[in-house]
């Protein structure tokens, strides 16, 4: 059995806004063993960003704990912090903005290694970004290029090659692939999962797309308005969706074969409701089809419903 | 035989820049049947979009050249049209859906005067009230509450954004609807609310559609006839079921279908086309694809692919002959 290396307990993060609180992250547990993916699916504006930033505490959370290894990082000073940082890194969502324009691939790659220090010798550096070039795919050659220079797909191998700097154990991907075209996006996935092989990397993929979240996870946490509403191995959740958010999310995917072509899907109404100062009870009680009187009050939990299944819903509580 | 409302024959299309010459669109063969939807399938700078604007004639001034073929939308020659004659088309026969909901709107004109500005231009007959009537209509028509009209764009979300470019695309019942990503912007379960609601238009007003996407989820779904394009030019065009359920074809429609994650089965492994698409201001000679292409023949690299055509099934490829 392997160890968890992150463990959230109770994770909430608030953001104060004229209107009143907003609720980007509220109330999320889950673990990630080592080696292992976590899948983190939900709309835009569900938090999954907010999340996997508040893990690496680039945002602050506002209450609640976050354990790397057993140990709760968020009592660790500045110093202590910086050595942590090393082990999680961080790939952005659109290769576009996350690169300096005025940085060399280069100067890129190598800059985690020169804030860390982690290399001294010029040299190694310079011998170290070339591996890093090679192992994600790069030609020797683009090392003075600037990153306008580079299309999507490169542009998001240098991301790679700089979040695996400072070789680090743990990686929250950030839509890594969202921003790319579907031929390009399939190597991105194969190259992320080879390094996850080769290095034992843990994963925690943030997308919105629930065929690239199957294909890359072991476990998959399904988020709405903050709150994880099932969370449960990605094979079960593709068999045996239980939350009907769950349900209505996997049958609005456009599926590329003709099995499904006519037949009436099971559409949700509406869309996601303000963040802001929720209503007590179930977030997804206001467009959910199964919703009844109950749903309105209370707090939904996440329960055990079978092994390793949970789901917060007012039907199997 | 139903008839055909668009037929583009042998276009070509070039932007030209003072260092470089794109050339966008080369050689491409299209129709499109009244009440039908056809389906543009292909990777970021294939071309779909210049098709589209070619169409409409909404070219850069000056850059974008439709250096050969032509157009005929509806009996009339687009690739001569003039100017005046085309701002009597557009939106009138023919309209189009933008990519990006959140750009393709006036933020400083309400929703209801951004409907009324396409009927008034084109329903000179229509007095003030009976504006106002069809402004209702359409928008309850696309799931809007009617009294929203005299709303701002800012007051709306992304999915309601988009049903009021449809709204303003559908208000004078266009034969043709250009529909560019028209979902890509949207998240899964609004997107599905949307394109649920583009059939059901669809069929109720009879309009046929040219819909532009990457997505073969989105195809599948929604077309009934698909084209492959790459690099400027169709390599495959078929029904549905010929591309989705045919077994002979294009090595790129298979390394497409390779790229996607099945939900069905359990792969390790994505299968996906190896390099990038060929830079479209230096395109390799021969089939456009080969440089890719893991069946590639000695013939690839020299000689442009003929078509084959099977009944409805049409391939651009030396595999087939």
């Amino acid at each position: 059995m392997s160890v968890d290396l992150i463990q959230t307990k109770n994770l909430k993060k608030y953001f104060k806004t004229p209107k009143g609180e907003l609720h980007a992250v509220d109330d999320v547990n889950f673990n990630i063993k080592r080696g292992q993916t976590l899948g983190v699916v939900g709309e835009s504006g569900c938090g999954k960003s907010t999340l996997g930033r508040t893990i690496l505490r680039l945002l602050e959370p506002t209450s609640g704990e976050v354990l790397y290894n057993g140990k709760n990082i968020l009592d660790y000073d500045f110093k202590e912090m910086q050595e942590m940082r090393k082990k999680m890194q961080i790939i952005f969502q659109d290769p576009y903005a996350s690169l300096n324009p005025r940085m060399t691939i280069s100067q890129i790659i190598a800059e985690p290694i020169k804030v860390c220090k982690t290399i001294t010798n010029k040299i190694e550096i310079d011998n170290k970004v070339y591996d890093l070039m090679e192992t994600v795919g790069l030609a020797e050659r683009l090392v003075n290029t600037y990153p306008h220079e580079l299309d999507g797909g490169r542009r998001q191998r240098i991301g790679v090659a700089r979040a695996l700097a400072l070789d680090p154990e743990f990686i929250v991907c950030d839509e890594p692939v969202s921003a790319l075209d579907v031929s390009i996006q399939a190597q991105i996935l194969n190259l992320m999962m080879d390094l996850q092989e080769e290095r034992g990397l843990t994963y925690m993929f943030i997308t919105h797309d629930l065929s690239v979240v199957k294909h890359i996870s072991d476990e998959i946490a399904v988020m709405y308005l903050g709150q994880c509403v099932e969370k449960t191995s990605s094979d079960e959740l593709f068999e045996n969706p239980m939350h009907p958010y769950t349900r209505a999310l996997l049958d609005a995917i456009p599926v590329p074969n003709l099995s499904r072509r006519n037949k009436s899907k099971g559409i949700i109404k509406g869309e996601v409701t303000s963040p802001i100062n929720p209503k007590p009870g179930c977030r997804f009680a206001a467009r959910c089809s199964e919703a009844k009187p109950e749903c309105t009050s209370g707090n939904f939990e996440l329960k055990e419903v079978s092994k390793g299944h949970f789901v917060a819903c007012a039907k199997y509580s | 035989m139903a008839d055909k409302l668009l037929e583009i024959k042998d276009l070509n299309v070039i932007y030209e820049t003072d260092e470089s010459t794109v050339y966008a669109v080369n050689g491409l063969n299209l129709s499109i049947n009244e009440g039908e939807t056809l389906g543009l399938v292909g990777e970021t700078g294939a071309g779909k979009t210049t098709t589209a604007l070619s169409i409409m004639k909404l070219l850069p001034e000056k850059i974008g050249l439709i250096k050969k073929g032509e157009i005929i939308l509806d009996d009339i020659n687009v690739t001569n049209a003039t100017e005046h004659d085309m701002r009597l088309l557009r939106g009138d026969t023919v309209s189009m859906i933008f990519q990006d909901p959140m750009t393709s709107l006036n933020p400083t004109l309400t929703v209801g005067e951004q409907i009324a500005e396409v009927l008034e231009l084109h329903k000179k007959d229509m007095n003030k009230e009976q504006v106002q009537k069809r402004v209702e209509e359409i928008l309850e028509l696309v799931g809007l509450p009617a009294e929203r009209k005299s709303e701002y764009p800012h007051q709306f979300s992304g999915g309601m954004k988009q049903r009021v470019v449809i709204a303003i695309a559908l208000a004078c019942e266009p034969k043709l609807l250009l529909a560019d990503e028209p979902t890509t912007a949207l998240d899964v379960t609004i997107q599905a609310q949307v394109l649920e609601m583009m059939k059901e238009l669809k069929d109720k007003l009879n309009t046929a559609m040219l819909l532009i996407t990457h997505d073969l989820g989105v195809v599948a779904e929604t077309c009934d006839r698909v084209a492959i394009m790459y690099a400027g030019e169709i390599i495959e065009l078929g029904t549905v079921e010929d591309i989705f359920n045919g077994n002979k074809h294009h090595p790129y429609t298979d390394g497409l279908f390779g790229s996607l994650p099945d939900l069905t089965k359990k792969t390790r492994r994505l299968s996906p086309i190896e390099g990038l698409m060929p830079d479209p201001t230096d395109l390799p000679s021969g089939c456009p694809f080969h440089t890719r292409c893991n069946k590639c023949m000695d013939i690839c690299k020299t000689e442009k692919p003929k078509i084959t055509v099977d009944n409805s099934h049409m391939i651009k490829c030396h595999l087939f002959k």
